[in-house]
């Protein structure tokens, strides 16, 4: 088929009449799946990624060797499976947790499966930022280990998570996408289903614009946020 | 008070085991301000850690008021540390929270009730003398005054003991001497006893009442500062109190005859022009580090003697003849360079 007729008129005009009727619920779909993946990895990594810095040898609540290794392994493993293959691996589990594999609800749970692990790798990292100086004298104020995490790292650590956790959504936001391959709704759905499949190129650019909007909107967003947080940019 | 017995720490490395402290045996008396010297790698902020078990010795006590620390549980050393406090060459204030915030921090941790944490953290502002900082942030302030802010935080749990881990090392002159004073003042109106780790004599010779040199793990000298000050008796001393003295004999390479002349409050004469007149020694001064005070000098003069061993023998019988002044022969310095 010829490319340039996907942008007549009329195709522009049916791009259009997509646009005002399947768009807005398309743009929900894609947000609401996102976010609450996000929220559910968040609440998966966030433990996850405080115990990777806190249990190792030299952490400041050690946990035993082996469960570090299982723990790195085990995470390592999950973010080295491509999402759509990890999507259509734990269909089971899906099915399990939300009672069907299909739609945009069950596409949550592969989303929260594939992210938790980014995010406790994110989380690690922007702990592994805080001074270790400032731990000490945490630690010398007679801090507990959980005193440590909740009072010093966690605070000081802020600008950073959020930079990461923007970092994530955005990241998150692109599998979603991808989770219309397999009944997920969203822009990713619209576009793959109604835009690539039925030949309606000018839906699919279109999807791909509107997410690149939602995408900087996020970004900048969590870029002023993280710039906003931080108390070390104050001005004297 | 704080005993140190027999205190020893063995850090293994890759590259093997690595002897931090060497059976170190300190008391430290309630009122001291106490200074524990040494050049960079000495073992000075290993000891200090184990002060208050941030590094557990290997072997030996720490005693607090005859309480052997060791032998504490996790939560029983978290107590002493609201007991025995600590300040950072770099401060260390959590930077996300506000200066009263960084004050609150122990008295939280020690589950007490944010308004009594609020007014007594308000208090200490006043302490430090920083009352109007209560809301701002460690990035806005100075570097002294983010020291007095460390103060104030490390005083909230109202402490027996404040340990300072070279607290003024990365400050100018002038702020050195405003903390150092405030250091005094804690010292003497709260009644706290100091442990000061620095490798700077000026900040011993400013507050402290008694010194401890640690070399290579080891102390090699300790006892009132006067006293360590005016007659020190190792090589590690020497060069922490006249460390421009050290760098001039090494400059110096060619062989001789060494001798170090010390001042103990000698009256002022111009005693090496005396002694090229009257033995007719023309004596160089290699290095020199003296202090005048009123018309007595204090410190330390290190000469070249040149000539035979008979010359040297006559320069030395007429400066010890010189009341208030005593004389060494370096021997290895002048050893160290005939084998050359």
């Amino acid at each position: 088929m010829n490319f340039a007729s996907a942008f007549t008129p009329e195709k522009l005009q049916e791009a259009w009449e997509c646009l005002l009727n399947e768009f807005p619920f398309a743009i929900w779909e894609t947000l609401y799946s996102t976010l609450l993946a996000t929220f559910f990895a968040i609440v998966i990594g966030l433990p996850l990624g405080v115990l990777l810095v806190t249990g190792e040898s030299k952490g400041i609540r050690p946990l035993p060797g082996p469960l570090m290794s299982f723990l790195n392994v085990l995470i390592n493993l999950l973010r080295s499976v491509p999402f759509i293959i990890l999507m259509v691996m734990i269909i089971p589990l899906t099915r399990v947790i939300v009672g069907t594999s299909v739609g945009t609800v069950a596409s949550i749970v592969p989303l929260t499966v594939a992210a938790f692990p980014f995010i406790a790798r994110l989380v690690e990292s922007s702990l592994r930022e805080v001074n270790p100086n400032i731990i000490e004298a945490a630690q010398s104020m007679g801090a507990s280990p959980w005193q440590i995490v909740t009072r010093v790292m966690l605070p000081e650590s802020v600008p950073s998570l959020i930079t990461n956790f923007t970092l994530a959504i955005t990241t998150i936001m692109g599998y979603t996408a991808m989770s219309g391959a397999v009944g997920g709704g969203g822009l990713g759905k619209l576009a793959l289903s109604y835009g690539y499949q039925r030949y309606r190129f000018a839906v699919l650019y279109l999807a791909v614009i509107v997410l690149v909007i939602i995408t900087q909107v996020i970004q900048s967003f969590g870029t002023w946020l993280a710039a906003r947080s931080d108390k070390r940019l104050k001005e004297k | 008070m704080i005993e140190l017995r027999n205190l020893s720490k063995l850090f293994t490395t890759t590259d093997g085991p690595v002897d931090a402290l060497r059976h170190i045996n300190l008391t430290i008396n309630n009122g001291d301000i106490y200074g524990i010297i040494g050049m960079s790698g000495a073992g000075k902020s290993t000891l200090v850690r184990c002060i208050n078990m941030l590094e557990r010795p290997t072997e030996g006590t720490v005693l607090m008021d005859g309480v052997d620390l060791g032998t504490l549980n996790k939560k029983e050393i978290q107590k002493i540390r609201r007991r025995i406090t600590m300040i950072f060459q770099s401060f260390n204030l959590l930077m996300q929270r506000t200066c009263l915030e960084n004050i609150m921090l122990p008295l939280k941790l020690a589950h007490v009730p944010a308004a009594q944490a609020r007014a007594r953290a308000m208090e200490l502002l006043e302490t430090v003398d920083l009352p109007n900082k209560a809301n701002a942030y460690p990035a806005q302030l100075s570097g002294g005054q983010q020291q007095r802010i460390a103060i104030a935080r490390a005083l909230a749990t109202e402490p027996e003991v404040l340990l300072c881990d070279e607290a003024t090392s990365a400050l100018d002159p002038k702020t050195t001497h405003s903390i150092l004073e405030l250091i005094r003042e804690i010292n003497r109106k709260m009644n706290i006893t100091v442990i000061v780790i620095t490798h700077q004599m000026s900040v011993v010779q400013e507050i402290c009442n008694r010194v401890a040199i640690l070399e290579n793990g080891a102390v090699v000298e300790e006892g009132e500062v006067s006293e360590v000050f005016s007659n020190p008796r190792s090589n590690a001393t020497r060069s922490l109190i006249y460390p421009e003295m050290a760098e001039g004999m090494m400059l110096f390479d060619k062989g001789g005859q060494r001798l170090r002349v010390i001042f103990n409050g000698a009256v002022t004469e111009p005693l090496i022009a005396r002694m090229a007149m009257e033995c007719g020694i023309a004596a160089s001064i290699i290095g020199a580090s003296t202090r005048s005070v009123g018309d007595r000098a204090y410190g330390y003069m290190l000469l070249d003697i040149p000539g035979s061993p008979e010359d040297l023998a006559k320069a030395i019988s007429f400066l010890s003849n010189v009341p208030d002044v005593t004389v060494q022969v370096e021997a290895e310095y002048s050893g160290e360079e005939a084998e050359k």
